[in-house]
């Protein structure tokens, strides 16, 4: 639970001090704050039975939730009752007798049915549910045997919609089945693991259909390392299915979605900028200076946390920044920076100013017609994090690490915008679900070519190497190792030399399409030949393999001859030196019309007269973005 | 480490466990001797002493141990 901040050494008198509150009220909101820490076992038991004294529930919402399974479940209470502090949930728990599930379903007026729960959770072991699977069934008897746990199941939550109404939480079955065939375990129809996974995508069809929720331990599970889930001695010594130590995590996943399931899901991402949507200090460092984007780890660190961001947005989550900045300064930065996964226009509040950073979260808040507890604060600063805490407690402030290679996955783990559903709303938010199902569609017809390039709707954006494009623009020449003609590497510094000298020429280009921006794929670098100067020499030219076939050679060809004819070049010759990883472009020059000039060594020598060039048909449209020109 | 601030690390976790300021253990004092120290407080009190303690039992441990003096006993050995 690393998103949330460490709970401290003085957490014995903190919970002294919040049970010396003025009012329950108010004790119940201190004891909340102490929720949102990170919490040993003990720790979650001594803050449990604190909260028990407490009888108000005021600002939270009271939910009755059972758990009934296979296994013990009593450790897992207070975690829960916890878990549901950072919600606004105030649970009551019913934990049914180990493995009395069934009769407690059946039974009409046993003590579940008493309890009149709201939600059930549902855990169910493996062994249970496929261990009399015999290993030596056929297909048939697998699949037999796969419905017919499929159809027990749905019977239980059946029983429970008719008996009491309430919503099923059916956790994903947990398989911790000992390996008898190793890897082929998944494959064997009769061998214990595929039969769970088997049974777990089995429910989860039937899960939404039934109005069922799912519980995705398997995936917590396979994050955490089982061994921090099942613990075989607490097994053996207790029958707890899941382990202490994972009571905590546990508690926190079924809070999260039963706070979906009420609408308690925050709605909107808050986000820091400098060092945190990109690396460096946009005042200080300026555009160009800050660390955004491919070519350094970091850059790209950035980069991913805002491809989160937008992933985000896609499927409704509102985006917000609040930094401390000027305005002008940080708005420019989304448009003149070419890395920017985020644009402007994606933020539905924007807030860069001096101000104090709480009062900013507020005004967000007012603007967007939310609460304060719909927000998720996201900053690299542990001063401004720790002041929106005290400020604002019910702001949900993740603990990022100092490391911004960890961010989206603390964003990520800290499960803040869980959804039971993807509905029409959160479609509509964005276009991009639109651009997906069109991606379905291109990919399915793809069968014919040229209809699959005019489909995707590329766009070029091209223009000379530029500070800005430099850093990536010298990446690529030095990485690409099959497109790359004479695969000459090159220094920044030379780089950025050829493209300050009047006489050369560079060029860098950007691919667009439907599904997003692919970067800067192509560079080229061309000088005035020795004692010719009409002729103008490929030094450079690289493409990146994540856009062959799609005929940007040609279109970069296209733009090329123009480029050199205003120049004032009338030839272009270039060379082909073959290396063991560049043989898909051995015909790169004879495909685009170059004549074979010559030959020494290994290396085939090229030329094209620019007045016999006829312009060559692609799919790809240009475009002009300032600073990719500039 | 001696074999009293075991004794004393344990007694500051059961008293939290079991939110009772009144406990004290001692070597010879056994489960059945602290009001509310039942099998299912006894399972999260060792999960607590582990986590505490940076130790980890063995199953054969956690089902012999006949007082508060094993306990500590073993932990020291375990810390050897």
């Amino acid at each position: 639970m690393k998103w949330l901040p460490e709970a401290g050494p003085d957490f014995r008198e903190h919970l002294a001090a919040a049970l010396q509150a003025a009012s329950d009220g108010e004790r119940l909101n201190r004891l909340s704050q102490l929720a949102r820490t990170q919490l040993s076992h003990l720790q979650i038991i001594q803050l449990d039975s604190a909260l028990s004294k407490i009888v108000t529930s005021e600002g939270f919402e009271r939910v009755k939730l059972a758990l009934l399974g296979s296994a013990t479940m009593d450790h897992l209470a207070p975690a829960l009752r916890i878990a549901g502090l950072r919600w606004g949930v105030r649970f009551e728990v019913y934990v049914a007798p180990y493995g009395q599930y069934r009769q407690e379903l059946h039974h009409p007026d046993g003590a579940l049915s008493r309890f009149a729960p709201d939600n059930i959770v549902l855990q169910l072991s493996a062994k249970e549910l496929v261990g009399a699977i015999p290993l030596a069934s056929s297909k048939i008897v697998a699949d037999d045997a796969v419905a017919t746990v499929c159809r027990d199941v749905s019977g239980l939550w059946g029983l429970v919609r008719e008996r009491f109404g309430a919503t099923v939480i059916q956790q994903s079955v947990l398989d911790l089945n000992a390996s008898l065939f190793g890897n082929h375990d998944a494959i064997v129809e009769g061998a214990p693991r595929r039969l769970v996974s088997r049974v777990n995508a089995a429910l989860q069809d039937a899960c939404a259909e039934a109005g069922v929720l799912w519980l995705d331990i398997e995936r917590a599970a396979a994050q955490d390392g089982l061994d921090r889930w099942f613990d075989p001695l607490r097994w053996l010594q207790a029958k707890m299915e899941i382990s202490p130590n994972a009571a905590a995590r546990f508690g926190e996943l079924v809070a999260r979605l039963v706070a979906a399931q009420r609408g308690k899901s925050k709605k909107c991402l808050v986000l820091d900028l400098d060092n945190t949507l990109w690396g460096g200090v946009i005042g200080d460092d300026g555009v160009d200076g800050i660390k955004l984007g491919e070519g350094s780890g970091v850059g790209e660190a950035h980069l991913a946390l805002q491809r989160y961001a937008k992933k985000l947005s896609e499927r409704g989550v509102l985006l917000a920044v609040c930094s401390k900045n000027d305005a002008a300064i940080a708005e420019a930065a989304f448009r003149h920076h070419p890395e920017m996964a985020l644009a402007r226009d994606d933020f539905a509040a924007f807030y860069a100013n001096w101000d104090d950073k709480a009062s900013n979260l507020q005004a967000i808040a007012r603007d967007l017609n939310i609460g304060l507890d719909s927000l998720v604060f996201v900053d690299d600063n542990p001063a401004e994090r720790a002041r929106v805490r005290g400020a604002l407690p019910t702001v949900a402030v993740p603990e990022l690490p100092a490391d911004p290679a960890h961010y989206v996955r603390t964003l990520s783990d800290g499960g803040y915008f869980e959804s039971i559903a993807l509905t029409q709303e959160d479609i509509d938010r964005s276009s991009h679900y639109a651009a997906n199902r069109a991606r379905q569609a291109v990919l399915t017809a793809s069968n014919d070519m040229d209809a699959f390039l005019q489909q995707l709707d590329m766009t070029v954006a091209f223009g000379p190497v530029t500070p800005l494009t430099l850093t990536r623009v010298v990446q690529l020449i030095n990485k690409t190792n099959q497109f790359n003609t004479n695969t000459a590497r090159r220094t920044e510094t030379e780089i950025e030399a050829l493209a300050a000298d009047p006489r050369a020429l560079t060029l860098q280009l950007r691919l667009r399409d439907k599904f997003g921006d692919n970067g800067i794929v192509s560079a080229l670098t061309l000088v005035p030949a020795q004692g010719e100067p009409e002729v103008l020499e490929i030094a450079n030219w690289v493409m990146s393999c994540r856009v062959f076939g799609r005929n940007l050679e040609h279109e970069t060809l296209n733009i090329l001859v123009e480029a050199a004819l205003a120049h004032g070049a009338r030839r272009l010759r270039g060379a082909y030196i073959p290396t063991p990883k560049n043989g898909v472009i051995r015909d790169l020059f004879s495909t685009l019309g170059f004549e074979l000039a010559g030959a020494h060594a290994d290396a085939s020598i090229w030329e094209l007269a620019l007045a016999d060039y006829t312009p060559r048909q692609t799919f790809i449209k240009r475009e002009g973005t300032a600073h990719d020109r500039t | 480490m001696t074999e009293p601030e075991v004794l004393d690390g344990l007694t500051r976790i059961l008293r939290d466990l079991l939110q009772d300021e009144s406990i004290t253990l001692t070597a010879a004092t056994e489960r059945p001797d602290v009001p509310g120290w039942d099998s299912f407080a006894y399972v999260n009190f060792i999960v607590a002493v582990e986590s505490e303690f940076g130790v980890r039992f063995q199953l054969s441990d956690v089902e012999a141990f006949q007082n508060v003096g094993e306990i500590a006993r073993q932990i020291l050995a375990l810390k050897r």
